[in-house]
């Protein structure tokens, strides 16, 4: 099946997910047209990790339904399942990137996996990979060798290697400097402009989220508290989203989620 | 009463999804065994980690053994005059199960733990989520390798063992004991079977299996940043070298 430019890139339908007695997502519904760039914003603990998980079937729900490119991730055989994950570019909180390995094996590692470049190849877009994420003159090292926001870079890199069609940043920006916060995100915007991906990031960065989304969803309780364009969100009229838009503590806030 | 039946409870709870997690991870890497990419760079560097880099602490353990055997077997023969025949204990009690078992318990410490740690750091950094999310199945590109190498090396590991616990002992018979060199070798090859040394090479293997598997498992499910990885690490010692030694005991009587 085909994704015409009507369909959506992702569907998620009714999505619940309990770990024990712990309700961490309860019904969430969310829709991602091609080329968008949706942020989904939440505080700590509000389930956006667990629900970017879903998006790659890292994590099945417990009910409800995740159709990314057509296909049912809840219903797809383990091989389906694979090969639609070759369509797919996660970045990860601080990286992930496989320390036993250097900057250039671990663009290179996917590249390697999936095709069959031949080894110039494959140093011709590792190179490609790092210039788009800004980086040079650091494929010798390790990764321990390397600053968090440079980290976060490789982890693009790699993410892009294969030139996926869904991107999925996790907390891009956590940890980071304001200067390296910024990099950051023209770095995504680039990555969306030349890419034409479909992107999905989750973050409690507002700035960061005003800067690359389309459209902003926020996540409260495990379910979608408001889904708006940036303009429109900031004009919404709810105490707890305002809150978090000015980063004061909302005033029915209970301390268990704080 | 409650209370104590429900602890009791979550320790069967426990011990189950423990030998759950084992199998599943066993039966998971025999299936990804024959799936293509076949990684030859990663199973040579294992083989390399859990082989080449053994062969001192294998030797260190066996030569010792060898030699306290033959010390212990010369000073008991003694009493009834055979000492010609500690050459024969010593090559059959090594070859038949110290040098396999002793090899498997080192190869645990060293090697299971290895793995689980370095598994149980890549869990918490998320580089499992992430081979998964570049459309790499974790138990192909980690487990696999790892489980392989280990059935191949541990039984090279034993060779080695028995050859090295060998001449431990007869370092000690003619060099303290002041034995014949020539009567002693031929005692130790004059009951020695073939089967003696390969039922040993067939265990080595089986604990190749127990104790990677065990690593990788508990490596494979840490959960609980760096405290977890060391919680992990000393459980794959102790449950590895435990399986061994239980597994031992069945083998012995299947293979005998």
């Amino acid at each position: 099946m085909a994704a015409t430019a009507t369909e959506p890139k992702i569907s998620v339908i009714g999505l619940v997910k309990s770990f024990g007695d712990k309700h961490v997502l309860r019904g969430i519904d969310l829709e991602v047209m091609p080329g968008e760039s949706v942020v989904v914003v939440g505080g700590s603990g509000a389930g956006k990790t667990v629900f970017l998980k879903h998006l790659i079937g890292l994590l099945q729900p417990d009910e409800g339904h995740v159709v990314v490119a057509g296909v049912d991730l809840t219903l797809a055989s383990p091989k389906v399942a694979l090969d639609l994950r070759k369509r797919f570019g996660m970045s990860f909180q601080e990286g992930a990137l496989f320390d036993s390995m250097t900057v250039f094996d671990n663009i290179a590692f996917p590249i390697r996996r999936h095709t069959t470049a031949i080894p110039a190849e494959v140093t011709e877009r590792v190179h490609e990979c790092l210039h788009l994420v800004r980086l040079a003159d650091v494929e010798d090292k390790y990764p321990a060798e390397l600053s968090g926001g440079m980290r976060r870079r490789v982890g693009f890199a790699r993410a892009i290697a294969l030139e996926p069609e869904i991107l999925l940043f996790d907390e891009p920006t956590t940890g980071l400097d304001p200067v390296n916060t910024a990099a950051i995100a023209r770095v995504i915007n680039q990555l969306r402009g030349e890419l034409n991906v479909t992107a999905v990031t989750i973050t409690h960065d507002m700035a960061l989220a005003f800067h690359i989304a389309d459209r902003i969803a926020m996540i409260r309780n495990g379910t979608i508290l408001a889904l708006a364009e940036p303009a429109a969100f900031k004009e919404i009229d709810d105490s707890y989203v305002q809150a978090f838009l000015h980063g004061e503590v909302p005033e029915e806030e209970g301390e268990e989620t704080l | 009463m409650i209370g104590w039946l429900d602890r009791f409870g979550q320790v069967f709870i426990n011990a189950f999804e423990e030998l759950g997690r084992f199998f599943y991870i066993m039966a998971q890497s025999l299936e990804w065994t024959l799936r293509r990419p076949f990684d030859f760079r990663e199973w040579l560097r294992q083989m390399v980690r859990v082989g080449w880099d053994t062969i001192p602490v294998v030797f260190l353990t066996c030569m010792f053994t060898g030699m306290v055997l033959a010390l212990q077997t010369f000073r008991g023969f003694e009493r009834f005059h055979a000492e010609g025949f500690v050459g024969s204990v010593v090559a059959l009690s090594l070859t038949r199960e110290l040098a396999p078992v002793l090899t498997g318990l080192m190869a645990a410490g060293r090697v299971g733990s290895a793995m689980a740690a370095e598994l149980g750091s890549m869990r918490v950094s998320e580089q499992i989520d992430a081979l998964y999310a570049m459309a790499t199945e974790p138990v192909h590109f980690l487990v696999v390798p790892r489980v392989g190498a280990s059935i191949l090396m541990l039984p090279l590991l034993t060779l080695w063992g028995d050859a090295v616990g060998i001449l431990g002992g007869w370092l000690v018979a003619v060099g303290l004991f002041r034995a014949n060199s020539f009567l002693y070798m031929d005692r130790t090859f004059q009951f020695l079977e073939v089967n003696d040394v390969t039922s040993g090479l067939i265990k080595a293997a089986v604990f190749g299996l127990i104790l990677s598997v065990t690593g990788c498992s508990k490596g494979f499910y840490t959960t609980g940043g760096a405290e977890g990885v060391g919680r992990s690490t000393t459980t794959a010692v102790v449950l590895g070298s435990l399986y061994i030694l239980i597994s031992d005991f069945f083998l012995t009587k299947i293979l005998f």
